[in-house]
């Protein structure tokens, strides 16, 4: 008789408990990155939605914004920490390929037993962790998970590319999910283009760079594909979620698409045809675009300004390289 | 049924006005979508793609650049529904 293994006991659903946030210290005006691009306040307003940007100091690494992050959605959500069974933080910017940044979160937090680890999902990073979270707490795998996204992209920006650099911002964003009885979070949509791996990429390889082969590596995008794909793909993305998640437009409160562009979130907005009082994450005119930080910034500053409230009905959804996405419909805590 | 040039112009016409506010009457076959109608690349992308959609054809990504003018995309739509 073929032996009967005892797996863990599933639970019916999670939610997320509570948010955390940090932003880079220093407050970077358009007027600072104008010159080398040979643009203007008025034109990066104009195509971009952006005021300011987030971004560190130099002595401010991704793991301290992902730390103090972690730490204020931690006491937040109220749990014990010896409840906490997980670390997950989507990064592109810590600059170890190993020892993952979640392992060394999970010895700063004071858990250095949890299951820790990084995943590269880039702009799509932290709807991919709640992805994971949600899969893991309703498995039984984990009582309650960290998600964290966290980025210093001005350590790969050039100050002369005109296709990202000047979009980008550092923070870090975080989220701790636990059990529910019933869901808080709806089926998680994601997938991903390799067909189109390098529409955003970096301008060469490690290895390129200890070589002498190329100049610090940064990261650049063909702007053009990218907006297209973002409102297009991504709305037809939003629509299938709510209809696999069991709502319908007018049942949305807060509407959190990724941080990239302004123009790509009133577009997106406009194709959904989303109601008027829906409330949309405009986080990007003051912190910029912070990749997979940018999700759960925006929410935070929505909930932190009461724009946003508990119980509402959020809609996110994350878009960028490797034509990686994700999103989920999920209550606000 | 394939639409004649005077459609595509309308139906491109209307499409530049939602987008940008430009009026119908100003856009002529003749206008650069840059230097006349003042349209960026983001707003030419949406144009692009609502233009896909109104006259049912592919205009690829590597093609936006050529089409400098509203003739040149007039020309290209109506190419492209043979």
């Amino acid at each position: 008789m073929a032996i009967s293994l005892t797996p863990r006991t599933p639970v019916a659903g999670s939610r997320v408990l509570a948010y955390g946030a940090a932003r880079g210290d220093l407050v970077v005006p358009n007027d600072d990155l104008v010159g080398p691009i040979d643009s203007s306040d008025e034109w990066i307003r104009q195509r971009t939605g952006i005021i300011t940007r987030n971004r560190a100091s130099e002595d401010v690494g991704v793991k301290d914004l992902a730390l103090a992050a972690g730490k204020e959605a931690i006491e937040r959500s109220g749990i014990d920490l010896d409840a906490l069974d997980a670390i997950i933080v989507s990064t592109i910017t810590f600059p170890y390929p190993t020892p993952s940044l979640a392992t060394l979160l999970a010895g700063q937090l004071g858990r250095p037993d949890v299951i820790a680890y990084d995943i590269s999902a880039a702009c799509a990073g932290f709807a991919y962790g709640i992805g994971q979270a949600d899969a893991l707490i309703r498995s039984g795998a984990a009582r309650n998970v960290l998600v964290i996204g966290a980025e210093k992209l001005s350590d790969i920006v050039s100050p002369t590319d005109r296709s990202i650099s000047f979009l980008l911002g550092d923070g870090a964003g975080a989220a701790v999910v636990g059990p529910s009885e019933e869901p808080m979070i709806g089926p998680t949509v994601w997938g991903s283009d390799g067909d189109h791996w390098d529409t955003i990429r970096m301008t060469g390889s490690s290895l390129d760079f200890r070589d002498g082969k190329v100049d610090w590596p940064t990261l650049e995008q063909d702007g053009r594909t990218v907006f297209r794909w973002a409102v297009w793909h991504t709305a037809k993305k939003i629509r299938e979620m709510l209809e696999l998640s069991g709502i319908g437009v007018e049942d949305v409160d807060v509407f959190v698409p990724h941080q990239a562009n302004m123009r790509i979130i009133d577009e997106l907005a406009k194709q959904l045809k989303l109601p008027e009082d829906v409330v949309i994450g405009r986080d990007i005119a003051e912190t910029g675009n912070t990749s997979a930080a940018s999700i759960p910034l925006a929410t935070h500053r929505l909930l932190e300004e009461g724009t946003a409230k508990s119980g509402d009905v959020l809609v996110q959804f994350g878009f960028g390289a490797g034509l990686a996405y994700a999103g989920q419909v999920l209550v606000l805590p | 049924m394939a639409h004649t040039e005077n459609e595509i112009l309308a139906g491109l016409a209307e499409i530049v006005n939602e987008e940008t506010g430009v009026a119908t009457e100003d856009v002529k076959l003749e206008k650069s979508f840059t230097d006349d109608l003042d349209i960026d690349s983001i707003s030419m992308m949406t144009i692009v793609v609502n233009a896909e959609e109104k006259f049912d054809v592919r205009i690829p990504d590597e093609e936006v650049k050529n089409l400098a003018t509203v003739g040149d995309a007039v020309k290209f739509i109506e190419g492209a529904q043979n």
